[in-house]
This record gives structure tokens, C-alpha cells and sequence, in this order.
């Protein structure tokens, strides 16, 4: 008896268990892990989604999106909507991938830095649409700003800018081009270099905010203006356009002006109500320049607001705010504190207004702070953690909600007298999870697409296959082009986008050769066209070798020196194919170039060690591309 | 029998009607345009060349695709199975062929002016012979190319002929070749000599008629 009874209290709920199993049998195909209804962190209708982003082996995106690469310095490349990672462009950071960073041009635009924390990619505009001609991004960590030509997916130039610290407001292009911006993130003690203890903060350290001119035939970045501020921290910009052209705006935190040691940052900047929004009019900050204002400080020319009036204004805006974004029509300024619930719509014409009425309720260091009621339009309720906003054109916009992991859908002005806020929030999508940035397709131009809506999420908890600690981020695809967002897709990218552009892939006119002879491009005066060309010169202690690869061989293929000689080889792949790249890697002596078809780099290295290296084409080129090498002979 | 021959021969030796002199004067223009269009055009397609490569045959040239790379394509291809490198120099038709094309063109002008029948004729004749010889020559120049391979190639392969018209398997390419706009000049230039003849008959009529009167 008491046998039967330990053993049905087996086999009861096993059977239970079964004819459960099998009831559900058969009932519903099996969804897939994150995409079932109701997952955590927001779910889809598979087959809607796959039809969505789905694109067949050989067919083409239909937007670029770069990605910035955080620390790790670069900019990620994908499609949209397959999301697929395309390619990777290297900015602060030397790749071998591309032997950035080997050649002498890329060494020395790198300098002394081996990386740099790239955050908010930006595209060149012509009357406020992307042009598809450059892209800009600052470096948070070293106070750089690079220019990448979209020609060829290539850094162009890195510009140091001296006074600024933790560039992080940056690189925001005004409507035309005219400039891009950078800002202080961590005040500093003014001119760059002075030494001054934390105890004076609030006195001895300074922010700043430029303008670094951009040169309407080349791209090429000088600095325009600096405009001295009160020591807070500069975080996120944006320039205005149509409405709101001529103005830049930077979001700050840090009102309290402070850094008590031990105090902990997070608490003593989080004392006060409000924060800032930075408001600058650059055209006046242009002219002022020209009229010899600025004092020109470590080779930049600065203004300073209690000697020069009319350039710069604060708004109050809810504490601790990052993003600050300019509507595609100019009118509407959103700024968003993270720690309140509401995001703020300023209007540009009230802006103008108090402005030219010297409608202010206080004035810090010279910069006034124009009433907050007298700018504002409405707060709306959004959510928690309110961050970045962006837009779709047809009157809504977007706001990433870090704290509430979504993405709020909610209509810009006009509204009515007396409504309640919260009806102007019209939908609501949660993402997986914790969601820094958003992008929208041409959302930072004066006529966004409003068909894809690209989540930059910081967390992203097992949502992919586990790799260990190093966990990747994690971005999702929406679709914004119906009344209700829907989730995509999920991809995964390395550390660690902050921000992303997207662009109508039809607008980039990408080469994948460099044409011999060809004008666009500035001729290298060491380049060679013929093997019969190639050849090893000495002068003293330097040989200098004027070097062919194409299938399969190096021209020479035999560079004999001395120990201690300094060595520059000038190579030319002078393949024209597409796809035909070649590499000159020389073995243990570190050095790693990659040579595009119809490009000519140079590499100089001094011969420290004797023996023989043997060199060889590290980019696969052919059938033969195992035999394409040769031998660098250093004499003792 | 013997009256065909000797009535071709009265008919070849009349000079041109006024048509024909018309009809002959179009194809000497016409042939002019052959001097600067391809005369034939060579495909390549493989796997790995999506777009093809493409090489355009010049009365005095030998042009690439892809503002000429596809030459140098082709030529860094074969040189892995040890084929001379295809240039301009060694052409030595490029010399002649432009020559020839003018040649044609003021025998052309000539017969408009003071020409028979006959003439029309001969240069018809003429032209066969050059066409044949230039055909010939070019398939033996493919001929030499795909024959005289370096023995020390990395890649060795038969020897074998490219296409002169149609299609073959050269390896992994997929070769076309045909006869580009420049040649179809020649063929609307011979079609055009030999219409001229059709207007003979009126000749041959009123000639009949005005012996009648006589």
C-alpha cells in the first residue's frame, strides 16, 4: 500500500505533465526566444518583421547607419533595415584591418594617441539635408574632432583643439556647413595647462564652447571661436536649422558649479532644480571674432561673455539634462533631464523674443538666463529618464526613456489651451534594454524619412549568444512609418555606440578605386605606375624604396640594408579592380600597411633589429597571394 | 549564255545612274564612322566579375571597359597563364586597317564622280578580300596569343583560340564575341555598294529604247 502511494505520487503529476504537453501540442508553431508576445524588452510579429528586414543574398540596404564606436574609436558601418555590419572605419584608433595607423599619414594624424572615445557622428549638411560629402566626430577624451571623407569611408583629418576638455557636446554641423560644434564636458582650469587645485573650482576652472569652421571646397577643420563659460559641464548640442539657423544649443549639467572631493559628483551636481541649456548665436560670435574681441589663447581665439554681450544665453531646464534636440523645422527645442519625467519644448520664436526684449531672471558670468516661462512651450510627460529626441516629419517625435527602457511617440506643438499633456503622448514601445540614443532615417536633417527608428540600447542581458562579461550593446529596429511602433530586429554591435546617423544610402557616392590620374584626389608624388619604376635609393643612413604591389608580387622583392639605417618605402598597388587591395606587412617589425587599388602609401621605420624579415601581402589578393612575398635583408 | 556575259559587261561598263551615284555616296559616308567606332566587341564574365570585362577592338586601337582597366585587368589575368600582355604596338592590322577604311572611302567618292559600274564592282571585290584577310588575320592573331603561352607560367593551361564570333569557355570566363558598331558600318557599307547595282536596270531599259528610236 505504501508502495503504491510513493509511487502515484510519481506518476500523477508526470501524467498531469504530459497530457498538458500534449494538449499544447500542435497549437502554436514555436516562437523564437525575445520574439515571443509580451517578451521582456518588447516583442514582434515574426513574419511581419522578417518580411521588414529581410534582404535577399545580393540585394542592397536602403540606408547607411554609422554607428560611433565609444572607446573603442571608431565608427561602425551597417545597413538598414537588414542591419547587417558592413564595415568598420577607423578614427582614434590605429586598425590593422586597414593599416590606419601604420603609414606615415595615418601615424601622424594620430599623434601621441593610441585611442580615443568617439561619440556623436555627424553628417555635412546643404540647407539643412545631409549631403552625403563628410562626416565629423568628436573625440570625448582627448579634445579632437575628426573628418571623415564619404568618398571613400576614410579618415581625413584629426584636429586637437586646445582649451577644450572631454569634448563631448560634439560634432553637431550647423545647416550649411558653416561649423561644427565642440564644448567642454569636464571643466578644466583655464588657459589649458594652468594648474589649479579642485578647491578652487569654481573660480580657477573654466568650460568652453566652439565653433570649429568648416571649409566649404575640402572639409578642411580649423578652430573658428571658443566662448569662455562658467566651469559647468557641457554635454550634448545640437545647431539649429531653418527657425532656429545661426543658433547652437548645449545642454549642461553641474549648475552648481562644484567637484567637492569624496562629495561624489552624481550627488553635488544634482542639488539644484534646474540645469542649463547653453543658447549661442554663432553668427555674433563670428563677427565678434572678426572684430578683433577675441584674446587669442593657445592659438585659438576666445570670447568672453562679460566682455563681449549678445553671443551667449542660459535656459533653465529640468536638472541633470542630456540631449537637446532641434526640430526638423527649427521651431521647437527639446531639452531632456534625465532625472525628471518631463521633457521641454522651447519655441525658437519665444527665444528671439526674450532675447530682444533682455527678458532674463538671472546672469552667470556674464551670460544671462532668460526666463524660464518666457521660452518655454510645454513640458510633456514622456517618461522616466527622458534622453535624446528625435523625429519623423510628419509632426512627432521620439524620446529614448533610459530609466523606463522605451521609446516614447509623442506630438510636437501646436496644442491646445488646457489639454491635458500626457494625451499628446500617443504610443509607448519598450526595448531591451536601458536605451541611451535613438536615430531616425535622416532624423538630424530638415526632413526626416520616417520609416526606421534605430534604438541604441546600453544594456542588452541575453538578448544574444552569452560571450562572457564583455557583453555586447545592443541596437534594435523599429518601424515608425504606421501609428503604433513595432519592433524589428535585434543586432549586436562591439563597444560601444553613443549615437548614430542614418543616411539614404543613394546619397553617398562611395569609390572603390583610386583612379589613376584622377584629379579629385591629391596626387602623391611618390606613386609608380610601372614595375620597371621600382626602385631602392640610398642617401647616408636612409633608403628609400619606391615599391609596386600587384598580383601577386612586390616590386622589389629584395630590400637589403644596414643596421641602424632608417628605411621609407613608398608602396603604389596599381591594381584598378575593385576589391584588389594588398597588404606589406614586415614580419616582427610591427608594421602593417594596407594599400588600396590606385593608392600610394608610405611607411618609414628605422632598422633596428638585423636579420632577415621576410614581407609579405597580409590582404588576400588571389590565387597566388600565398607566393607574394619577399625579404627584407638587414645587415649587421 | 554568251549575251549574260556580254550584256553584265555593257551593263558594268555604263557609267552610274544617278541613284546609284547617290546610293554609293551614302556608303562612303557611312563607312566614315568605322574609323573611331569598336569593330568588335569581347565579353568576359566569370563569378568574380559580376560586370564582365569588356574589351573594344578599334580600327587603331584596343580599348578596356571601364575607362581601359579592363585591359590591364585582362592582361594581369593572363600573365598567371603566361600569355603575351595584349598591346597596341603588337597590332600591326591598327596601321593598316585606318588606311585602308580612307582608301575605301575615296574610291567611293571617286566612283560618285566619274565611276562604271565596273568600279563599283572592283571595290566590292576588293573590299571582300580585305574583309576576309582582316578576319582572318585577327583570328590568327587570337590564335598566336592563346598558343604561344610562356612554358614557365605559374598556371598552365592547353592552348587554346578565343572566340572570334559567338560564345566559349575560356577557363572560368565565359567569353562572347561579336562584331561591334564599326563592322556593322562595313556590312551597311557593302549592302550599299551592291544596291547601287539595282538601279542598272533602268539603264538597260532606257538603253534599249533610245537603240529602238535609233
Amino acid at each position: 500500500m505504501k508502495k503504491w502511494t510513493k509511487s502515484s505520487m510519481i506518476l500523477i503529476p508526470l501524467v498531469i505533465l504530459i497530457i498538458i504537453a500534449a494538449m499544447n501540442c500542435g497549437k502554436e508553431p514555436q516562437q523564437r526566444r525575445g520574439a515571443r508576445p509580451g517578451a521582456s524588452g518588447g516583442g514582434s510579429d515574426i513574419a511581419a518583421a522578417a518580411l521588414a528586414t529581410y534582404v535577399p543574398p545580393g540585394d542592397l540596404d536602403e540606408y547607411y547607419l554609422f554607428y560611433s564606436g565609444g572607446h573603442s574609436g571608431q565608427i561602425f558601418v551597417a545597413g538598414v533595415p537588414s542591419m547587417r555590419h558592413i564595415s568598420t572605419i577607423p578614427v582614434f584608433t590605429p586598425y590593422p584591418g586597414t593599416g590606419y595607423g601604420f603609414d606615415d599619414e595615418s601615424r601622424e594624424m594620430l599623434g601621441e594617441y593610441t585611442w580615443g572615445d568617439s561619440h556623436h557622428p555627424s553628417f555635412s549638411e546643404t540647407d539643412g539635408e545631409y549631403d552625403g560629402r563628410w562626416m565629423f566626430i568628436n573625440d570625448n577624451a582627448n579634445g579632437r574632432l575628426a573628418r571623415i571623407d564619404l568618398r571613400d569611408f576614410k579618415t581625413k583629418q584629426i584636429l586637437k583643439i586646445p582649451n577644450i576638455s572631454a569634448n563631448h557636446g560634439s560634432a553637431f554641423v550647423t545647416q550649411n556647413s558653416e561649423y561644427v560644434t565642440m564644448a567642454t564636458r569636464m571643466s578644466a582650469p583655464f588657459p589649458e595647462g594652468t594648474y589649479a587645485d579642485v578647491t578652487e573650482y569654481a573660480t580657477k576652472y573654466k568650460g568652453l564652447v566652439a565653433g570649429i569652421k568648416i571649409d566649404p571646397d575640402d572639409g578642411n577643420l580649423t578652430v573658428g571661436w571658443e566662448i569662455l563659460c562658467p566651469p559647468f559641464d557641457y554635454d550634448l548640442g545640437d545647431a539649429g536649422k531653418g527657425m532656429s539657423d545661426g543658433y547652437m544649443f548645449w545642454t549642461c549639467y553641474n549648475s552648481e558649479r562644484e567637484f567637492i572631493e569624496g562629495g561624489k559628483l552624481e550627488v553635488t551636481a544634482s542639488q539644484k532644480d534646474k540645469d542649463f541649456i547653453l543658447v549661442v548665436d554663432w553668427r555674433a560670435a563670428e563677427k565678434a571674432v572678426k572684430d578683433g574681441k577675441g584674446k587669442m589663447v593657445n592659438g585659438a581665439a576666445v570670447l568672453m561673455p562679460d566682455q563681449v554681450s549678445d553671443i551667449a544665453w542660459f535656459m533653465p531646464l529640468a536638472k541633470s539634462p542630456h540631449g537637446v534636440d532641434v526640430s526638423p523645422s527649427g521651431q521647437w527645442i527639446i531639452g531632456s533631464g534625465k532625472l525628471s519625467p518631463t521633457t521641454t519644448v522651447y519655441n525658437m520664436e519665444k527665444i528671439k523674443a526674450a532675447i530682444q526684449a533682455k527678458d532674463y531672471e538671472d546672469t552667470i558670468d556674464g551670460i544671462p538666463v532668460l526666463t524660464y516661462g518666457s521660452v518655454r512651450e510645454a513640458e510633456i510627460p514622456v517618461g522616466l529618464g527622458p534622453l535624446h529626441t528625435q523625429f519623423d516629419g510628419r509632426g512627432y517625435a521620439y524620446t529614448s526613456l533610459f530609466v523606463e527602457s522605451a521609446v516614447a511617440k509623442w506630438k510636437l506643438p501646436p496644442y491646445e489651451d488646457g489639454a491635458d499633456m500626457a494625451t499628446y503622448v500617443v504610443d509607448k514601445l519598450p526595448v531591451a534594454y536601458n536605451i541611451g540614443h535613438l536615430v531616425t532615417a535622416e532624423g538630424d536633417s530638415k526632413s526626416p524619412d520616417g520609416n526606421y527608428l534605430v534604438a541604441l540600447n546600453k544594456l542588452s542581458k541575453g538578448r544574444h549568444l552569452s560571450v562572457g562579461p564583455s557583453i555586447p550593446e545592443s541596437a534594435q529596429l523599429i518601424d515608425i512609418s504606421g501609428d503604433k511602433m513595432k519592433l524589428l530586429y535585434d543586432a549586436f554591435t562591439e563597444p560601444e555606440p553613443h549615437y548614430a546617423i542614418m543616411i539614404k544610402a543613394d546619397k553617398i557616392k562611395a569609390q572603390e578605386i583610386y583612379r589613376k590620374d584622377d584629379p579629385q584626389w591629391p596626387a602623391n608624388p611618390n606613386a609608380i605606375w610601372a614595375v620597371e619604376e621600382a626602385r631602392i635609393e640610398r642617401k647616408g643612413k636612409m633608403v628609400e624604396v619606391w615599391m609596386v604591389a600587384v598580383r601577386s608580387f612586390f616590386a622589389p622583392d629584395v630590400i637589403r640594408v644596414n643596421k641602424g639605417d632608417t628605411v621609407k618605402i613608398h608602396i603604389t598597388n596599381i591594381e584598378q579592380t575593385r576589391d584588389e587591395l594588398h597588404g606589406l606587412a614586415i614580419n616582427d617589425y610591427n608594421l602593417n600597411m594596407v594599400i588600396d587599388p590606385g593608392e600610394t602609401k608610405t611607411m618609414t621605420f628605422k632598422a633596428e633589429k638585423s636579420g632577415v624579415f621576410a614581407y609579405y601581402c597580409t590582404n588576400f589578393c588571389s590565387a597566388l597571394h600565398q607566393e607574394m612575398q619577399g625579404y627584407l635583408l638587414v645587415k649587421p | 549564255m554568251k549575251d549574260v556575259f556580254k550584256d553584265l559587261t555593257v551593263a558594268l561598263d555604263k557609267p552610274l545612274a544617278w541613284q546609284s551615284r547617290l546610293v554609293v555616296f551614302l556608303a562612303a559616308i557611312v563607312l566614315i564612322p568605322a574609323l573611331f567606332l569598336p569593330l568588335w566587341h569581347m565579353t568576359f564574365e566569370s563569378q568574380q566579375y559580376p560586370e564582365g570585362l569588356n574589351l573594344y577592338i578599334y580600327t587603331n586601337d584596343l580599348v578596356g571597359g571601364d575607362l581601359g582597366n579592363d585591359l590591364v585587368e585582362i592582361n594581369v589575368l593572363n600573365h598567371y597563364i603566361g600569355m603575351a600582355e595584349l598591346k597596341k604596338e603588337d597590332f600591326v592590322e591598327f596601321k593598316w586597317i585606318p588606311m585602308a577604311i580612307i582608301i575605301f572611302v575615296l574610291l567611293s567618292l571617286r566612283t560618285v564622280i566619274v565611276g562604271k559600274y565596273s568600279t563599283v564592282f572592283d571595290e566590292f571585290l576588293l573590299l571582300i578580300s580585305f574583309g576576309a584577310f582582316s578576319l582572318w588575320s585577327f583570328f590568327h592573331r587570337l590564335y598566336l596569343y592563346g598558343h604561344n603561352l610562356d612554358p614557365k607560367a605559374s598556371v598552365q593551361v592547353e592552348p587554346f583560340t578565343p572566340p572570334v564570333y559567338g560564345h566559349k569557355m575560356v577557363g572560368q570566363f565565359d567569353v562572347w564575341s561579336y562584331p561591334s558598331a564599326g563592322a556593322w558600318c562595313f556590312v551597311a557599307f557593302i549592302l550599299l555598294l551592291l544596291s547601287s547595282f539595282i538601279f542598272i536596270r533602268s539603264w538597260r531599259k532606257s538603253d534599249k529604247q533610245s537603240a529602238k528610236v535609233m
